[in-house]
C-alpha cells in the first residue's frame, strides 16, 4: 500500500511525457475529472440555489415546517448534509478508483519499469 | 446581564490568568518546536510530519477566526438567520479545496502557493505576482483580526469609558493588546516556524471546540433539546418576530420604494455568497497547510477532518447565536457592542450563572470563553504571518532576487526576518486603524483570494495551454479589480458605518460592498485572455506537473 517516503530519484522529463500519454494515465485522469468536475458543478449549483432563494424567495424560505423550524433553516442544514455527504463520497471514490491506479503508475515510474 | 456588572475584577483576573496559561503552554511548545526545526522543510512545512487528523485540527484552528466565533454568533444573535449564510458559505467552500485543490497542490508544490503557479512558467513574474497577492490577502486578514482583538479587549476585560484597568484606559488597552498579539505571533512564527504554529493551532482548535460544545449543550439543556422552542424564544426576544428566523434582515435587504437599492442589496448577497465559497481554496495560509502532511492521501484526510470539525463548529454557532438572542437578549448585547461581537461571551456568563452555581460560575465561564477568543485570534494571526513570510522568503527572495541560487539556511533566515517585518507592519497598521470599522477586510480577503489566486491555481492544475502571461494577468487582474472596487464601495466611504464616514468622506461609486460578483469573473477572464495573447507553450512541463499532481511521483 502507500509508502510514506519521498522518492529517491526524480524521474526524467521524457518519462513524464511518456507517462502522461500512457493509456493507464489517460484513464486515471478521465476517472478523476469524471468525478470532480460534475460534482463541483452540482454542489455549486445547489449552493447557488440556496443563496438565490435566500435573496429572492423570502416567503418560501419563511414557510414554517415544524413548530418554528422553517424552510430556510432546513435548506441551510441540508447544505451541511450535502457537504458531509459529498466529502464522504469523494473519499470512498478516491480510495477505490484513484489511489490504486495512482500508486501503480508511481511505483512503475520510481522503479524505472518504463 | 451586563458584562462588567458582576465582579469585573474577578472575571478580569481569571481571563488574564487563563490567557497567560495558554501563552505559556504555547510558547513552551514553540521553543520545543524550534529545537526540532533544522531545515527549510521543517520551517516551512513542519517537516511534512503531521498526520491527517493533526493537520485537520490545525486547519480548523487556522480557519475558525474570531470573525467566525464571535462575529457569526454576534450576527445571529442580533439579526437572526442571516449570520447562518456566512457559516454555510465558509463550510461549502471546503468542497472546492477537497475536490479540486488539496491533493494536487500537495503533490506538485513544495512550500508555497506559488510553487504550483510557477511550476511551468517563467519564475520571476509569476513568483512576484503570487507574493504580492499572498501578502495582500494575509495583511487584510491580519489587520481585521488585530483590530478586532483591540476592540474586544476593553469589552472582555470590562474596561468602561473613563475608568482604567491596570493603569490603562480603553484606548491604551487597545494599543497594548495589538502590540502584545503582534509580538506573540512574531515569536510563534520566527521561533517555532510551521511546527510551532501548527501546534498552537491544534491547541486552539481543541479549546475552541470544547468551549463551543459546552455552551451548545447548556443552551440545548436549557431548552430541553427542543430546537423549535429555542428558535421561538429567540425570535420573541429579538423584537423582530418570525422575520428573525428568515433571511433578509441584513443581507439582500428590501428597501421599500427603492427598487434600485433593493436590486443592489440582492446582488451584494449573491456577490458575498460567491466570494465565500470560492475564496477558501485560494487563501495562502490555508494552502500551505497541505504541505505539512507526507502524502496527497493525508492531505485528503486533513480536509475531511477539517470539514467535519468546521461543519460541527458552525452548527454550534447556530445554537450560540440563537441562544444568546434568547437568553441574553439583543438589547443587552447591542449595549455592549453594536456588532454583537460580545454575544458569545455574554451567553457564557448567562449559562455559567444558571448552571455553574451563580455569579461566580457565570464570571468564570465568561472568563474562559474570553480567553478562548484571544487564543483564537492568536492562532489565526500566526498562520497568516507564516504564510506571508514564507512567500516573501521562498517566492520573492529565493526565486526572484536570488534567481533560485540560495541555501536553505539563508532562506529560513530571510523568512524569519520577513515574519518580523510583516508583524511590525501589521502592528503599526493595526494601531492606526484601531478605531476604524475594518470588519469588511475579512470579506475582502476572501474576495481577493477568489478573484486572484483561485483562477491561477485552477488554470495551472487543469489547463494545458495556461502560461506565464495568463498567470500574471489572472493574479493582478483579480487582485486589482477586487481592491479597486472595494476602495470605491460603500464600506470604505460614503456611509455612516464606512471605514471613512460620510458626509465628510464620500468617493464611492461602486454600489456593492462585495466585489466578488465582478472581480472573480475578471480574474478568470484575465487569465484566459492573457494566456491566449501569449504564444508561450510548455507541454513537457505540463506533463510533469500533471503526472506529479495525479500520481505523486517526484513529489516533495
Amino acid at each position: 500500500m502507500s509508502t510514506q517516503v519521498e522518492p529517491s530519484a526524480p524521474p526524467d522529463p521524457q518519462n513524464y511525457v511518456a507517462v502522461q500519454a500512457s493509456p493507464e494515465f489517460v484513464a486515471l485522469r478521465k476517472t478523476l475529472r469524471g468525478f470532480i468536475f460534475p460534482m463541483t458543478i452540482a454542489f455549486f449549483l445547489w449552493y447557488a440555489l440556496y443563496v438565490i432563494l435566500s435573496a429572492y424567495a423570502r416567503d418560501f424560505m419563511g414557510t414554517k415546517v415544524v413548530g418554528n423550524i422553517n424552510v430556510a433553516l432546513i435548506f441551510g442544514l441540508l447544505q451541511f448534509v450535502t457537504t458531509f455527504l459529498i466529502a464522504w463520497l469523494y473519499s470512498r471514490f478516491a480510495g477505490r478508483r484513484l489511489d490504486p491506479v495512482a500508486d501503480k503508475i508511481r511505483s512503475e515510474m520510481e522503479g524505472g519499469a518504463r | 446581564m451586563n458584562l462588567a456588572a458582576v465582579d469585573a475584577g474577578t472575571q478580569r483576573g481569571i481571563t488574564v490568568s487563563l490567557f497567560v496559561v495558554f501563552v505559556i503552554i504555547t510558547l513552551g511548545i514553540t521553543f520545543w518546536a524550534s529545537r526540532q526545526t533544522r531545515n527549510a522543510t521543517d520551517f516551512y512545512a513542519g517537516g511534512r510530519s503531521f498526520s491527517g487528523f493533526q493537520n485537520g485540527m490545525a486547519i480548523g484552528g487556522d480557519y475558525m477566526s474570531a470573525a467566525s466565533f464571535l462575529g457569526i454568533a454576534g450576527i445571529i444573535a442580533l439579526n437572526g438567520y442571516d449570520g447562518f449564510l456566512y457559516s454555510i458559505g465558509f463550510l461549502v467552500a471546503w468542497l472546492v479545496a477537497l475536490l479540486l485543490v488539496a491533493e494536487l497542490l500537495r503533490n506538485s508544490g513544495k512550500y508555497t502557493m506559488a510553487d504550483v503557479l510557477a511550476f511551468r512558467m517563467k519564475q520571476p513574474p509569476v513568483r512576484t505576482a503570487a507574493a504580492v497577492s499572498t501578502v495582500t490577502v494575509s495583511i487584510f486578514y491580519l489587520l481585521a483580526q488585530m483590530v478586532g482583538a483591540g476592540a474586544l479587549v476593553a469589552l472582555l476585560l470590562g474596561i468602561k469609558t473613563g475608568t482604567t484597568v491596570f493603569g490603562m484606559d480603553a484606548n491604551t488597552a487597545k494599543i497594548y493588546t495589538i502590540i502584545l498579539i503582534g509580538a506573540l505571533m512574531i515569536t510563534y512564527v520566527t521561533v517555532g516556524g510551521m511546527k510551532g504554529t501548527t501546534y498552537v493551532q491544534i491547541v486552539k482548535a481543541f479549546m475552541l471546540m470544547g468551549g463551543a460544545l459546552l455552551m451548545t449543550i447548556l443552551v440545548l439543556v436549557h431548552y430541553k433539546f427542543n430546537l423549535s422552542s429555542l428558535l421561538g424564544d429567540a425570535a420573541a426576544k429579538s423584537g423582530k418576530g418570525a422575520a428573525f428566523l428568515e433571511p433578509g434582515t441584513v443581507y439582500g435587504k428590501e428597501v421599500a420604494g427603492n427598487s434600485l437599492q433593493t436590486f443592489y442589496n440582492k446582488m451584494d448577497l449573491l456577490s458575498l455568497g460567491i466570494a465565500l465559497v470560492l475564496g477558501t481554496a485560494g487563501l495562502p495560509h490555508i494552502l500551505i497547510r497541505f504541505y505539512t502532511v507526507p502524502t496527497a492521501r493525508s492531505a485528503r484526510r486533513s480536509v475531511l477532518w477539517a470539514i467535519g470539525i468546521i461543519g460541527t463548529f458552525y452548527l454550534f454557532t447556530l445554537a450560540l447565536g440563537f441562544g444568546a438572542a434568547a437568553l441574553v437578549g439583543a438589547k443587552d448585547i447591542a449595549a455592549q457592542n453594536a456588532a454583537g461581537n460580545t454575544a458569545a461571551p455574554q451567553l457564557a456568563q448567562a449559562l455559567g450563572t444558571q448552571y455553574f452555581g451563580g455569579d461566580l460560575g457565570g464570571v468564570t465561564f465568561l472568563a474562559v470563553i474570553a480567553a478562548v477568543a484571544f487564543a483564537t485570534i492568536l492562532a489565526v494571526v500566526a498562520g497568516l504571518t507564516l504564510a506571508s513570510s514564507s512567500s516573501l522568503a521562498h517566492d520573492f527572495y529565493a526565486n526572484v532576487v536570488k534567481k533560485g541560487v540560495t541555501t536553505d539556511r539563508q532562506e529560513v533566515v530571510v523568512a524569519r526576518i520577513s515574519a518580523f517585518a510583516i508583524g511590525a507592519v501589521s502592528i503599526v497598521l493595526g494601531i492606526l486603524a484601531k478605531d476604524l470599522n475594518v470588519a469588511f477586510l475579512v470579506a475582502l480577503a476572501f474576495a481577493v483570494a477568489a478573484s486572484a489566486n483561485l483562477p491561477a491555481i485552477l488554470y495551472s492544475l487543469f489547463w494545458k495551454r495556461f502560461n506565464t502571461t495568463g498567470a500574471v494577468a489572472a493574479i493582478y487582474g483579480g487582485l486589482i479589480s477586487a481592491v479597486v472596487l472595494v476602495f470605491f464601495s460603500p464600506v470604505v466611504s460614503g456611509t455612516a458605518t464606512a471605514m471613512f464616514k460620510a458626509p465628510a468622506h464620500d468617493w464611492h461609486w461602486f454600489p456593492l460592498s462585495n466585489p466578488g460578483i465582478i472581480s472573480i469573473p475578471i480574474g478568470f477572464l484575465c487569465g484566459w485572455l492573457g494566456t491566449l495573447l501569449s504564444s508561450e507553450r510548455n507541454p513537457e512541463k505540463y506533463a510533469e506537473l500533471e503526472v506529479r499532481a495525479l500520481t505523486g511521483a517526484g513529489a516533495h
